[in-house]
This record gives structure tokens, C-alpha cells and sequence, in this order.
């Protein structure tokens, strides 16, 4: 690959058992690239959405449009040009409290409009939602100041 | 009525007139319904061989074919032929049973989970969770498996479902909302192809088992006639094209004519006709057809792009693509380019050699000859299906099964099975190296059970001749493909009160042959051939 590009695929597909073990299973078998991969419930409770991030170049993608289109439980795929759509994922912070950063650490969190979960004596527990950019700062910003775990969902989109 | 009731009159509702199986515990209430029904089964004697003899005969038959096994191990020997049948796109329903559903996910007895196991081969599978939904999974898989680009379907039911009642009423449409095959060729796409071929000067079609699996033989004999376009074929597309001179140039790919090869790389319009144009064909060559513009006419639209980079897209079943095409039809001046074609034809083909042991490009090219013009062949895997692929021609409505895209050992025998019940007037031979029939020879009980008369051509060059020449080139020594202790083929099938005979010589073929075309039983002609017999 030339020029490796990140690709937004949003799905509609069945909602039913397997459905999801089907297309990670073509991803895996095919050898294409699964970046960030969500999936949840629509309006409709017998279709559900898959958000699906991928990495690769034009006829990469190309490919795996019309091999996840001949996949009978996916109802439509879409591509979602990635200035055209509102994208969020949620990240849960898990960092280290020594007690000189803390008021430190409070404000910031209030700068990337997060909340505050969870706080005991060792450790504070941040969510934050925002696109990938404001999540990447804002964990490149926190990781001086210890990091324990980060738990991120990956990325779901919806177009404008 | 039960749900196993209903699954047989399912069955019977989509015309199915036979079933190839093997029972087991999970599958003893569909059995017994089918006891009552007047479907035929046909018992084997390996579940791999029920899914490559409903393979042939549903190939032969142009119908979906139809096998049945067990849960567990039963299941699991239907994997192989299930693959082989999705590589070639066979339109197949495989059945299995399952244990019980609150057993499911327990590891009990016989248990496999066979839907997950068979994801990446099947074109879609079910398993059977609310007994209401048989009916219309039943009209779903056969829809599917035959629509679109073919492909096996599997439905994998627990045998407590199976003893369910329901209400029968079995649905008159199906509707898939996510599955909607493209029939039509795009009318702009269609003509921007033809236009396309108008300027071209040294126009060549490529046609694969698509034109087979769409019954496009007529249409595209008249395309090729009426545009006067040459045409090469992959191995897959064999029988989709009867030679006709002048516009018949040959076999392409890695074990193709050189001249076919040839013909590729100086073409300036290639145009692929239910072709997938995989890796054998292309030689795995990134300088396949470099020249050349290219028209890919497929239904299925991730074949195209997905190995050459493509030109001129057409999405569509390739019978109504021709007969589109053929409304502007226009005699192209090709007279110089299949000269050209016909003239290093003739220089770069080389004859073959006869020597003391049985040559099977020899035997293979008396059989054109000798055999009606509606015969089917099969063949298997290695040496012996390149020997018919280059040397068997198509006439008329002859025949050429074979496991293209997986490349199975142990396909011949059971799927010229399911030809014979197909096609029980016609002639079948089903060719097979002493490897592969060593991975088949269980089917003569089969064979022996169902009164099926066939004639087995046993190429016995003690050894898996293929990969022993691929050792030999590339090491300069073989290891591990001799096959020295093979029995006495023909007490083998005597054994199995068949007949058989044979041969050490050319000279002696062509009577054991007119013998075994004679004979009631099914007869093995078994031709002792030499170790060092090429390939190409």
C-alpha cells in the first residue's frame, strides 16, 4: 500500500446472532484492517449500526465494500467522508491522584468538558466523549501525570 | 405437522428428486420422513462424498443440489466438499443435524459447531433456533444458493426442533431486504463495452464457469460468431464453449497453452465473461494482459478489480449481458489477428510422445474421438486433471466436471455419481490418478448399491504425479508422493462385483475402453502410466 489512509465504514445490519463473529470474521480471513470497531441498536430493534474504522488505501477499501455487500445479514454499507460526519467515541481514564497534581489534573478535565467518575485515595476515573483528535490530546496531555488504564470504545459516526 | 414433516415437504416443493446423505442420530426424524416420501437417497459412504456427488449432480441437472449429515463428525466430513463447492460457486443445500438447542455450547455428544465452522465457505448458513422460521429458511437457502454468483447454503437443525409442530403453508415469495442479485447489466456500462469493441483491433474474450453456471453457451457461441471474436478459456470455463474453429484458441493459465498465453499478452481488448480470472490463470503474472483494456462482465461485482484492474465494469448475469451485446452485434475485422493466433499456434504446440507405458494425453485424445458428443467427463486433482483440461475436447454438449478453485482430491468419483443419476442416458468417465482414487474408492459401494454404471479411467502412476514433478523441478528430488504399495486396482472393484481391466500399452486402450462402454456394471480402466509423464 502507497498511501495508507483511515476509512470510516458505517453498516446497517441484521440484528441477529453471529452477525458480528461474520464480519470480523471477513476482515480477518481477507487480511483487511480493523482500526476501531462499534456496534449497537438503531430505532429499528432488528437492525443494528456497525462503525467500523479501517486503514488501507482506495481499492482496499473498494474490496472490502463489496465483499461486506455480499455478506447476506449486512443491509447496506456506507462510507462516511469523515469531514461530513459527527463522530464520538468515549474514553474512560483511569489515572494516579498524587495529591500536588490534583487540582491541577481537575481543571483540565473541565478544559476537555470530562467528568470526574470515580475518586478515592489513589486513584480518579475520568470520562471523557469527544472525536478521536480531543481524546488523543487529551490522554497525550494527562500521561505525565500516570496513567493506570484506559479503556476507549472506538469511534461511532453519524453522518450530518 | 412436524418440523422434519415439513422440512421433506419443503424439499419436495423445490423439486428436489434426490438427497445424497449419510444419518445419524440428529438426523433420524428427517429420515424417517423421508422413508415416506418419494424423494430418492442415495446412501454414501463418506459425507464428503454426498456433498461432491449433490455438487455433480446439480451441476449436471442445473439444479441446487441437495446433501444431508449428521451432527458432529458428520457435519464436519461435509466441510471439504462444502469448500469445494463454494470455490466453484455450486449451488448447493447442505443439511446437518444438531443436537439438542438447550444442549448447545455443552460440548456433548457429537456436538460441532458447524455453522461457525463453515463461515468463510458457505454463501450464507442458518441455525435453526424457533421452529416457525424452517419454512421460510428453507425458501431463503434455496433462493440464495442459487441466485446471484451460486454458492452453498447450509441449515443446521436441532433434532428437538426437528420433532416441533408447526403449521404447514409454505411461502410463496421471498424477500430479502439485504440481498438483492444484480440481474441486468447496466445499460451505459453495456454500451461504453461496446463501443470498446468496435475500436478494437486484436479483441480477445476470456470466459470462465460463470457462462456454464448461467446456461449462456448459446448466447455466447453467437457473440463470439457474430463479432468474430477469438476466445480462451480457464479450466473452469472448459465446457462453456464447444471448439469451433477458427475462434477457439485454447486453455490460458500456468498448466495452459503457451499459444493461449500468448494470445493474452498481445491482446488490446480482453474481454472476461464469467471469469473471476483467479491465480491460475493469470499465472500469478503481474504483466497478464498489460497491453490490454479490459471488460469484466461477472455478477458478482468483487470479482472484478479484485485481481485486474478493470476498465470497463458490467455487473450482471452474463446470459443477459450477451443477449444486450448481441442487439448491436458487428462483424470486427479480425481476420489478421487470428491468422496470427492460428499461425504461432502452430509453431509453439508440441506433440506428445508414445513411449512403452500408456500416455493419457494419447488415451484422453482417442476418447474425443471415440465418445458420443454428450458425454461427461470428470476429472480430479493433479496430473490427471491438467492431462483432460489440455487434451479432452468439448463438442456439442460434452461435459467437464471438476474441483477448479479448491483443487479437491476425491471429487472424480462422487460427483460423476451424481452426473449418472442426473443424466442417466449419457455416458460419464470420471478420471482420476491412483491419489485420488485411493481418496474415493469407498463410492463403489455406492455405486454397486445404486446400480450406477460409469466408467472409471485410473491413471496409475504410483505416486502423486503433481506435486512430485513440482519437487522435481524445484529440488532435483521427491519426497513423500510414492505410492508403492498400491493394491490391485482391478480386485478392488472386483471385489465390489464390478469389472475392470489393464493396460500397459497405447496399442491395447482403445479395446479394454470399447469393453468397458459395453459392459452393464460400472467398469475401471486402469492405465498403467509412466512416473516421469509431464504434466504439460
Amino acid at each position: 500500500m502507497i498511501n495508507i489512509n483511515k476509512y470510516v465504514l458505517s453498516l446497517l445490519v441484521e440484528n441477529r446472532s453471529g452477525v458480528l463473529s461474520k464480519i470480523s470474521g471477513l476482515f480477518s480471513r481477507r487480511g483487511y484492517n480493523i482500526h476501531s470497531l462499534t456496534v449497537g441498536i438503531t430505532e429499528d430493534p432488528n437492525i443494528s449500526r456497525m462503525t467500523i474504522v479501517t486503514l488501507g488505501d482506495e481499492q482496499l477499501l473498494e474490496q472490502i465494500t463489496k465483499q461486506l455487500n455480499k455478506l447476506i445479514d449486512v443491509i447496506k454499507v456506507m462510507e462516511l467522508n469523515t469531514e461530513k460526519c459527527v463522530s464520538r467515541e468515549l474514553a474512560l481514564i483511569k489515572i494516579s491522584k498524587p495529591p500536588s497534581t490534583q487540582s491541577l489534573i481537575t481543571e483540565s478535565v473541565g478544559i476537555f468538558r470530562g467528568n470526574i467518575v470515580g475518586l478515592d485515595s489513589t486513584s480518579m476515573i475520568i470520562e471523557l466523549t469527544g472525536d478521536e483528535e480531543k481524546i488523543t490530546a487529551f490522554i497525550d496531555f494527562i500521561k505525565p501525570y500516570g496513567i493506570k488504564e484506559i479503556i476507549r470504545t472506538g469511534l461511532t459516526a453519524i453522518e450530518r | 405437522m412436524k418440523v422434519a414433516e415439513a422440512i421433506i415437504k419443503c424439499l419436495q416443493e423445490e423439486k428436489v428428486s434426490t438427497i445424497f446423505g449419510y444419518p445419524g442420530a440428529t438426523v433420524v426424524p428427517i429420515y424417517e420422513e423421508l422413508r415416506k416420501s418419494n424423494i430418492n437417497h442415495v446412501l454414501v459412504r463418506h459425507e464428503q462424498a454426498a456433498g461432491h456427488s449433490a455438487s455433480g449432480f446439480g451441476r449436471v441437472s442445473k439444479t441446487v443440489g441437495v446433501c444431508i449429515g449428521t451432527s458432529g463428525p458428520g457435519a464436519t466430513n461435509l466441510i471439504t466438499s462444502i469448500a469445494t463447492a463454494y470455490m466453484d460457486s455450486i449451488p448447493l443445500v447442505v443439511i446437518t443435524g444438531q443436537v439438542n438447542s438447550h444442549l448447545i455450547g455443552k460440548d456433548v455428544f457429537q456436538e460441532a459447531d458447524i455453522t461457525g465452522a463453515t463461515e468463510s465457505f458457505t454463501k450464507h448458513s442458518y441455525l435453526v433456533k424457533d421452529e416457525k422460521n424452517i419454512l421460510n429458511i428453507i425458501k431463503e437457502a434455496f433462493y440464495i444458493a442459487k441466485t446471484g454468483r451460486p454458492g452453498p447454503v447450509l441449515i443446521d437443525i436441532p433434532v428437538d426442533i426437528q420433532l416441533k409442530d408447526i403449521e404447514y403453508s409454505y411461502p410463496k415469495e421471498v424477500n430479502i431486504r439485504s440481498y438483492k442479485p444484480t440481474v441486468n447489466g447496466h445499460k451505459g456500462q453495456i454500451k461504453k463495452a461496446l463501443e470498446k469493441i468496435k475500436q478494437s483491433k486484436r479483441p480477445l474474450i476470456c470466459i470462465g464457469g460463470g457462462i456454464v453456471s448461467g446456461t449462456a453457451e448459446n448466447q455466447l457461441k453467437e457473440f463470439v460468431e457474430k463479432f468474430k471474436i477469438p476466445l480462451v478459456h480457464t479450466l473452469m470455463g472448459k465446457d462453456g464453449i464447444n471448439i469451433n474453429k477458427p475462434y477457439y484458441v485454447g486453455l490460458i493459465g500456468s498448466h495452459g497453452f503457451s499459444y493461449a498465453n500468448k494470445a493474452v499478452s498481445e491482446s488490446d481488448l480482453l474481454i472476461l465473461i464469467g471469469t473471476r480470472i483467479a491465480d491460475r490463470a493469470t499465472a500469478g503474472s503481474k504483466y497478464f494482459a498489460k497491453d490490454a483494456e479490459i471488460i469484466h462482465i461477472d455478477i458478482d461485482p468483487a470479482e472484478i478489480g479484485k485481481t485486474l484492474g478493470t476498465n470497463i465494469p458490467v455487473v450482471g448475469d452474463c446470459k443477459q449481458v450477451l443477449e444486450e451485446l448481441l442487439k448491436h452485434a458487428e462483424a470486427l475485422k479480425t481476420d489478421n489477428w487470428i491468422e496470427h493466433i492460428e499461425n504461432f499456434k502452430k509453431e509453439i504446440h508440441k506433440p506428445y510422445e508414445l513411449k512403452d507405458k500408456v500416455n493419457p494425453k494419447y488415451v484422453l485424445n482417442m476418447l474425443s474421438q471415440m465418445l458420443e458428443n454428450d458425454t461427461i467427463m470428470t476429472a480430479d486433482v493433479g496430473q490427471n486433471q491438467i492431462w483432460c483440461a489440455r487434451n479432452f475436447c468439448i463438442n456439442e454438449k460434452r461435459r467437464f466436471l471438476t474441483s477448479g478453485g479448491l483443487g479437491t482430491m476425491g471429487y472424480s468419483l462422487p460427483s460423476a455419481i451424481g452426473a449418472k443419476i442426473a443424466a442417466p442416458n449419457k455416458t460419464i468417465v470420471a478420471v482420476m490418478g491412483d491419489g485420488s482414487f485411493q481418496m474415493s474408492l469407498f463410492e463403489l459401494g455406492t455405486i454397486v448399491q445404486n446400480n450406477i454404471k460409469i466408467i472409471i479411467l485410473l491413471f496409475n502412476n504410483s505416486g502423486l504425479g503433481m506435486v512430485r514433478e513440482i519437487q522435481k523441478n524445484t529440488y532435483g528430488k521427491y519426497h513423500g508422493v510414492e505410492l508403492n504399495c498400491n493394491p490391485d486396482f482391478v480386485k478392488i472393484a472386483e471385489a465390489y462385483g464390478l469389472k475392470g481391466k489393464r493396460i500397459h500399452k497405447n496399442e491395447d486402450f482403445e479395446e479394454a475402453f470399447k469393453e468397458s462402454l459395453k459392459c452393464e456394471t460400472t467398469f475401471l480402466v486402469e492405465c498403467i502410466v509412466d512416473s516421469k509423464e509431464s504434466t504439460l
